[in-house]
């Protein structure tokens, strides 16, 4: 287990918690992009080049987009419900 | 109160997972042999050289077959509840005029629009021929490909969902994708073998069209998961853009 | 410290699943599951590590030399882009609560049967 893994491990601890901890869901989103990151980078550090790869696509792509329409629909509507009473 | 009772759950499940994961191998010591040993044979057997898409498309084809209808089935599910949700709401204006603030947008995104989804596109299509050779594959390059239309989308301003997200051609897509994954492998109980079996001419390892039915398995859930996401997010979209107000 | 790869995997799972139950916005719950599947995948690339190993390419390297291995490899990368679609499922099913109930905090649903 080299130093590099052991870090890495480490900072994905870490983002982890942060991600679990972080109650605004516009907030979490940023973290979970860091979080997607960093996973990445732990699975190139233990030789998995292809799921690198899908980890990359997906959590810095298609999961952010996702999440982000759904908080932006969620929104508006809470706006709207407030703007109808 | 909650909180207290997790706690409690939490430290049991701790130590349950302590337990077994202390009776693990330790870390890089691994002895599975069937992974190994694809390691060693799999470049002779099947002329790829990317042993990690030959095991998702060749050895273990039929688990991946499970995969892709789970991300069907995913798709269809989200498409029936947003679908759903909007003709709630809507009662005739499905023709309506287009949402303000089309010309205005950023020029930045403008540019980044026109100029920058070909090359994601030529990017995702080589990710997915090449999956059998280099790191990547059909799951992969199918991301890629679903985030030029989401690129599209995001830099055109409020007109994404009528102008781009056909959702038409990308069921079309995504159910040619699933379908054609079946169809090639029904092909092999054609060709006189097993379900799934590779029964294309291997050609030569490196070379682009190698493997044989990994190539082709390969491009069908490209399409089927480029299908999919690009639907996915077009629905998100146009749920939102369908009560007036424009992005 | 051998045991480091399975203990961050064992503390992420408890801290997604903390974060699940404590959760008071669905969205948050739904990234909170985006962390527990995060920690198998870890789980299982961590069983497949060999010291010194390779990663499973062959091009231009000669086959003999060891490589990690490659079946957990490829059951965790069709893993990370079907979840996030199942991920996309369960946004979809928020909204449809929002919709029906006014809210999306998890605690206030359950008063608001029938």
């Amino acid at each position: 287990m080299t130093t590099l893994q052991a870090a890495v491990l480490i900072v994905v601890a870490a983002s982890g918690t942060a991600v679990a901890l972080t109650r605004d869901p516009t907030r979490q989103v940023i973290l979970t992009g860091l979080f997607g990151l960093v996973l990445a980078v732990l699975f190139f550090v233990f030789q998995a080049p292809d799921v690198a790869l899908s980890q990359i696509v997906v959590g810095s792509v298609a999961l952010p987009a996702m999440v982000l329409l759904t908080l932006r629909e969620l929104r508006r509507r809470a706006a709207e419900r407030e703007r109808g009473e | 109160m909650r909180t207290w009772l997790f706690l409690v759950a939490a430290a049991v499940l701790a130590a349950v997972l302590v337990d077994g994961l202390a009776g693990l191998p330790s870390f890089g010591h691994f002895h599975g042999v069937d992974g190994l040993t694809l390691d060693h044979v799999t470049v002779r057997q099947r002329h790829a050289t990317d042993v990690i898409t030959a095991i998702n498309f060749d050895y273990r084809g039929l688990d991946t077959m499970g995969e892709e209808f789970i991300l069907f089935a995913s798709s269809v599910g989200l498409v029936v509840l947003l679908r759903e949700q909007r003709s709630d709401r809507r009662q005739d204006a499905r023709d309506g005029p287009a949402p303000p603030g089309g010309d205005a947008r950023d020029p930045l995104l403008a540019l980044v629009g026109r100029w920058g989804v070909a090359p994601i596109i030529v990017l995702g299509i080589y990710i997915v021929t090449h999956g059998q050779l280099t790191p990547g594959g059909g799951f992969q390059g199918g991301v890629i490909l679903a985030s030029a239309l989401i690129t599209l989308l995001v830099t055109s301003g409020g007109r994404g969902p009528r102008t781009i997200g056909r959702h038409g051609a990308l069921e079309a897509l995504e159910a040619l994708g699933a379908g054609g994954y079946v169809a090639i492998g029904v092909a092999g109980i054609i060709a006189g073998l097993q379900f799934l079996s590779n029964f294309l001419p291997l050609g030569t390892a490196g070379a682009l069209l190698s493997s044989g039915t990994i190539t082709s398995l390969s491009t069908v859930v490209g399409l089927e998961v480029a299908g999919a996401i690009a639907l996915i997010v077009a629905e998100f979209v146009e749920q939102g853009a369908d009560s007036g107000t424009a992005r | 410290m051998s045991f480091l790869p399975f203990a961050v995997a064992a503390w992420l799972l408890l801290v997604g699943l903390y974060g699940v139950v404590t959760s008071r916005h669905l969205v948050h719950l739904i990234l909170c599951l985006g962390i527990v599947q995060a920690s198998t995948y870890l789980l299982l690339l961590a069983i497949g590590y060999l010291h010194a190993g390779r990663a499973p390419i062959f091009v231009g390297i000669t086959v003999g030399t060891p490589a990690v291995d490659p079946v957990v490899q490829a059951l965790t990368l069709t893993d990370v882009v079907v979840e996030a679609t199942v991920s996309a499922l369960l946004l979809a099913i928020a909204l449809q609560v929002d919709r029906r109930f006014g809210t999306v905090d998890p605690d206030a649903i359950r008063e608001l049967r029938g």
